[in-house]
C-alpha cells in the first residue's frame, strides 16, 4: 500500500475542493444571473474540460506551464518554482479539469432560485450580502454539495491530466490513481488491488457523507 | 381564537405601523418598458392600479419599491424622497422601506412562517424578534402555524404570511402585486375582507395592482387606469365609470357605450345628433360649436328600460327604439345588446334577470329605452369612425 500516494491524492482533492467550490459559487451565480452577449461562449469555455480528452487537456496545460509560456513564467517569477512535475502544477491542472464539475451544479441551483426571492429579501431589509448568506446560499446548498462531491470524486480519479502535467514523482505528483497504474505495470496485482479497494472505500465514504449532508433538509420547494 | 377571528386582528384600535405621508409617483421612460405615469396615494388611502396585462402595473410597483429604476421620474413618500433622477437620488429598496407582497408571495422556502417574518424584523433587537413575529402571525390569524414551512401552508395562509412579513418591517408604504390572484374564489373573498379590515388600522399609502375591476372597485378608494405604461385617468370608481376621460378609458373599464354624434342647434337649443335621433344632453354641449362631431359615452346604468305596465323613471328623456340582438343571462344580471336602427349602433347594458323576466324580454323583441340626459358624457376624443 502506497500511503504517500494516498496522501497526495487526498491533499489534491481537498485543496481542489477548497479553492474551486468558492470560485464555482461566484462564477455559477454570475452565469445564472447575468445576461450578456458572450454568455454562451463563457459557458462553453467552462464546459470544455468536460468534453476534451484528458490527455489533450493535459498536453495544453503542460505547454502553458513551461518556463517560456506566460503562465509558467509568471509562476516562476512569483514563487521561483516551475509548474510542470510539481504538486502546484497538478493542483492547477486539477482546478482547470474540475471547473465544469464545480460550476455547473451550482449554476443550475442558482438558476432554480426565483429572482423575486432576492427582491423580497431586499424589501424585507436584508443587504445584498445578508441576502446571499441567509437566502441564496441555503437555497443553492444542494448544488454546492453536488459540486463538492463531483469535484472530490473526480479529482481522486483523475489520471490523464495529472500524468501529462505531473508525471509520477513520489510524494509530489504520484496520486493513488497513478500508483495503481504503476503497480499493474510492475505485475503487482495484489498491491494494485489493495489500493483500488482503498480508493473505492474513500470515494464511497466521501460521497456518502456529502449526500448525507445534502439530505438533511426539512424544507422542500412547494 | 374563533372569537378573535370574528372580531378581526387581536389588537384592535391600535395603529399597527407608524403613520406616514402621501406617496407621490411620477415615472417616465421610453423603453424598454414604456412608462408615463403620474399618481399619488395618501396615507391611509388605497389606490388600485388597474389595466390589462402588460399595461405596466407591476413595473410601476417595482419602481416604487426600488426594484427597478426608471429613466426619468420622482418618487416621494411623506417627507422622504425615494427617487429623483434629476437630483441623482435613488434609494435602495432597503432604504425605502416599502412593504411588498409579491404575486406568488415570494416566501423563503427554507424558512418557517415565523422565520419568514423574522427576516423583516432586522430593525429590532435579535432577542425580541421571535415574539414579535408571533404577534404578527397572530394578527393575520396564523396562530400555531409559525413552525410550518411555506409548502405546508395553503395559498391563503401563504398570502397572510407574506402580508405579515411586509407589515412587520413597519413599512412606509404597502405595495400589493395581484395579492389575490393565486387563491380560489372563497379564499379570495375572505382575504379581501381581511384587507378591508386591516386598512382601518394602518395609516400608510397602500397601492394595489390588480387586473380585476370588481376587486379594485370593492377595495380601493381611487383607481388609476393604466394602458401601455400611461396613467390615463385617476379617480374614484363613480367618476371613472360615469365620466371616463376618454373612449380608451371606457373601453379599459369594460364599458361599451361609446358612440359618435354631432352637435346641432335646433329650436333654440343645443342637441346631440345621433344618426337620425336627436338627444337631449344635460351638460357639456355649450362648450362645443354647432356642427362639431363628437364622441360620447353613456354609462349603462343610465339606459332605462321602459315598462309596458307603468311609466319608468325618466321615460320622457331621449326615448330610443331598439331590437334585442343579444341576451345573455349571467346569474342575477342579464346583459342585453340593443340594435338601434335610427342610429345604426348597438347599445349595451345590464338589467337584473328578474326585471328581464318580468318584462318578458327575448331575442328579437322590440323595446323602448330612455338615455338619461344627465348620463350622456361628451368625450374629448375624435369620434370613432365606426359607430357600432
Amino acid at each position: 500500500m502506497d500511503w504517500t500516494a494516498l496522501s497526495v491524492s487526498l491533499r489534491l482533492a481537498l485543496l481542489t475542493c477548497l479553492l474551486l467550490v468558492p470560485l464555482g459559487v461566484w462564477l455559477g451565480r454570475a452565469l445564472a444571473r447575468a445576461h450578456f452577449r458572450g454568455k454562451p461562449l463563457c459557458e462553453a469555455l467552462v464546459a470544455l474540460p468536460l468534453v476534451l480528452p484528458p490527455t489533450v487537456l493535459g498536453f495544453y496545460l503542460m505547454l502553458s506551464f513551461g518556463r517560456d509560456a506566460p503562465v509558467g513564467a509568471l509562476w516562476q517569477r512569483l514563487t521561483g518554482e516551475g509548474l510542470n512535475f510539481t504538486f502546484s502544477g497538478i493542483l492547477f491542472a486539477s482546478l482547470v479539469a474540475n471547473l465544469p464539475f464545480a460550476v455547473q451544479p451550482i449554476q443550475r441551483a442558482f438558476e432554480s432560485v426565483p429572482p423575486n426571492l432576492r427582491e423580497a429579501a431586499w424589501c424585507s431589509g436584508l443587504s445584498p450580502w445578508q441576502t446571499f448568506l441567509r437566502i441564496e446560499l441555503p437555497l443553492v446548498w444542494p448544488g454546492i454539495i453536488s459540486a463538492l462531491a463531483l469535484t472530490f470524486a473526480h479529482t481522486l480519479g483523475e489520471f490523464g491530466v495529472i500524468l501529462m502535467v505531473g508525471g509520477a514523482i513520489d510524494g509530489e505528483t504520484r496520486t493513488l490513481a497513478i500508483a495503481i497504474y504503476d503497480r499493474v505495470q510492475a505485475f503487482d496485482e495484489r498491491g494494485a488491488g489493495i489500493m483500488s479497494a482503498t480508493l473505492l472505500l474513500v470515494s464511497f465514504v466521501t460521497i456518502g457523507v456529502v449526500y448525507g449532508l445534502a439530505g438533511r433538509r426539512r424544507w422542500r420547494r412547494g | 381564537m374563533a372569537e378573535r377571528n370574528a372580531n378581526g386582528p387581536a389588537d384592535d384600535g391600535t395603529k399597527l405601523v407608524p403613520a406616514t405621508g402621501r406617496l407621490e409617483v411620477t415615472v417616465r421612460q421610453a423603453g424598454p418598458i414604456p412608462l408615463d405615469a403620474h399618481f399619488h396615494c395618501d396615507a391611509g388611502e388605497l389606490l388600485a392600479l388597474v389595466g390589462p396585462s402588460g399595461s405596466g402595473k407591476t413595473t410601476l410597483l417595482r419602481a416604487i419599491a426600488g426594484l427597478m429604476t426608471p429613466r426619468e421620474g420622482r418618487i416621494a413618500c411623506g417627507d422622504d424622497t425615494w427617487l429623483d433622477i434629476e437630483a441623482k437620488v435613488a434609494l435602495s429598496p432597503q432604504q425605502r422601506r416599502a412593504g411588498m407582497v409579491f404575486q406568488d408571495y415570494a416566501l423563503f422556502p427554507h424558512l418557517t412562517a415565523r422565520q419568514n417574518v423574522m427576516v423583516a424584523l432586522g430593525h429590532l433587537a435579535a432577542a425580541s424578534r421571535a415574539a414579535c413575529a408571533e404577534r404578527w402571525l397572530a394578527r393575520m390569524h396564523l396562530e400555531g402555524l409559525g413552525e410550518r414551512y411555506p409548502w405546508q401552508l395553503s395559498g391563503g395562509q401563504r398570502q397572510r404570511v407574506s402580508l405579515a412579513r411586509a407589515l412587520a418591517r413597519e413599512p412606509r408604504a404597502l405595495l400589493l402585486d395581484e395579492p389575490f390572484s393565486a387563491v380560489d374564489q372563497v379564499t379570495r373573498r375572505r382575504l379581501q375582507r381581511e384587507l378591508a379590515r386591516l386598512r382601518e388600522q394602518i395609516r400608510i399609502p397602500i397601492v394595489l395592482v390588480t387586473h380585476d375591476l370588481d376587486e379594485a372597485v370593492a377595495l380601493a378608494d381611487r383607481l388609476c387606469v393604466l394602458h401601455g405604461g400611461n396613467s390615463l385617468q385617476t379617480g374614484d370608481a363613480e367618476t371613472l365609470f360615469r365620466r371616463p376621460a376618454s373612449a380608451e378609458v371606457a373601453r379599459l373599464l369594460d364599458r361599451h357605450n361609446v358612440f359618435a354624434g354631432q352637435v346641432v342647434e335646433e329650436d333654440g337649443a343645443r342637441w346631440l345628433r345621433w344618426g337620425a335621433l336627436r338627444l337631449e344632453v344635460a351638460q357639456g354641449l355649450d362648450r362645443l360649436t354647432p356642427g362639431q362631431r363628437v364622441a360620447w359615452y353613456l354609462p349603462d346604468s343610465d339606459v332605462v328600460l321602459h315598462r309596458g305596465d307603468r311609466p319608468a323613471r325618466g321615460e320622457r328623456e331621449n326615448p330610443v327604439l331598439g331590437r334585442i340582438t343579444e341576451m345573455v343571462v349571467l346569474g342575477g344580471t342579464t346583459s342585453l345588446a340593443l340594435a338601434v336602427e335610427d342610429a345604426d349602433a348597438t347599445l349595451r347594458f345590464d338589467i337584473s334577470t328578474h326585471a328581464a323576466r318580468r318584462s318578458g324580454l327575448c331575442r328579437g323583441a322590440a323595446v323602448q329605452v330612455s338615455l338619461l340626459a344627465a348620463g350622456i358624457h361628451l368625450l374629448p376624443d375624435e369620434p370613432p369612425g365606426d359607430t357600432r
